[in-house]
């Protein structure tokens, strides 16, 4: 009874989702991962740039290699120390970029579904408030990769 | 592209790291021959009784003799402590041979969750010259406290996990143990190269 159930809200919802918006006016370069051992979360980074006429909403992330993966920024306490926080949003300008970048905004991406080695492709996909989506090729990196 | 990008990296630092620990209490002449804070006679020498990464209790005194550099962290930590350790990582390769004088000393401050096993495979991803140090919440305080960098366990995330907000300033100490030099995120990796140089270097301003 129960499986039915849940195989008719997939039916309903499977198509639906497939049929959900492209994000095709952002533009992803620059992503890559900093691969951490130990599973221990990783930072994700990318560059955003949007080249349509209104501004973007980064609202979240998710991909099938992280069972977590949030939307954070780092930045100076006042005690001249360095804290994280999550964000619920984040604007891409109408023709603007944003650079997801150490030290400053980053995916944060915990329990990675499968070992990963530097040099994997992993697939993310970035969620905008307007209900488009955008997938993006992350390269894995070592943990003392430099910029 | 290498350069401009860290380039923004520490001009974005700057915006955001201006009330910097010491910065009120700087003081450079103009004949020092550092490129960094100097904070000699400013901080106390090394001091610790701490658990190193091979789960061995350790003290400053096993790291005499050599140049340390003293970044508090915690290995949960996605963003900031990577980028700190990446940074040193090619400061110590640019220094050559030299490296072999020094070590990074990444002091947990999350015992809780960073044991020796996992602090072990943290460092060692970055730099064959860092060691993790863990131990006692009461040692780690002490050593914090000891060169005043605070730091503090955040709320709860949901599915348990927190963040800790920590100082993300480098002590400089010399050979003998004395405090020499601070370097903060925003330092270039050049600055830390030039002044390691001549801590590491026999009959260099010592």
């Amino acid at each position: 009874m129960i499986g039915r159930t849940l195989l008719l809200t997939l039916a309903i919802l499977l198509p639906l989702s497939s049929e959900a918006a492209q994000a095709d006016h952002i533009k992803a370069s620059n992503a890559w991962i900093r691969l951490l051992p130990a599973n221990l979360p990783a930072g994700g980074y990318v560059t955003l740039q949007n080249q349509g006429s209104s501004a973007a909403t980064l609202v979240s992330v998710h991909s099938t290699a992280y069972a977590s993966a949030m939307l954070h920024q780092s930045s100076a306490s006042e005690a001249g120390g360095s804290t994280m926080r999550m964000l619920d949003r984040l604007a891409i300008p109408a023709q603007g970029q944003v650079a997801l970048a150490p030290a400053g905004y980053h995916l944060m991406l915990e329990q990675a579904t499968h070992p990963l080695t530097p040099g994997d492709k992993i697939d993310i996909t970035l969620d905008f408030s307007d209900g488009s989506h955008l997938p993006v090729q992350f390269t894995v990196r070592p943990a003392n990769a430099s910029e | 592209m290498k350069l401009l990008r860290f380039a923004r990296v520490a001009v974005f630092s700057i915006v955001l790291g201006a009330p910097l620990l010491l910065t009120a209490c700087q003081q450079q002449d103009s004949a020092s021959p550092w490129q960094l804070t100097d904070i000699s006679g400013h901080m106390p020498d090394l001091m610790f009784r701490l658990t190193d990464d091979q789960g061995k209790a350790v003290t400053a005194a096993d790291y005499r003799n050599k140049v340390t550099l003293l970044y508090f962290g915690y290995t949960h930590c996605p963003d900031v402590c990577p980028l700190t350790l990446a940074h040193l990582h090619v400061v110590m390769q640019r220094l050559g041979n030299l490296a072999d004088g020094a070590r990074i000393l990444f002091v947990s401050v999350d015992p809780s969750r960073d044991t020796p096993e996992v602090l072990h495979a943290y460092v060692a991803a970055f730099d064959s010259h860092a060691i993790g140090l863990t131990g006692s919440p009461s040692d780690i305080e002490a050593l914090t406290k000891r060169y005043r960098a605070a730091f503090s366990r955040e709320p709860d995330k949901r599915g348990g996990s927190y963040d800790v907000s920590h100082s993300s300033g480098i002590y400089v100490f010399d050979a003998s143990g004395k405090a020499r030099l601070l370097a903060t995120p925003t330092d270039s990796q050049d600055k830390l190269v030039h002044d390691l140089h001549l801590l590491l270097s026999p009959g260099d301003a010592k």
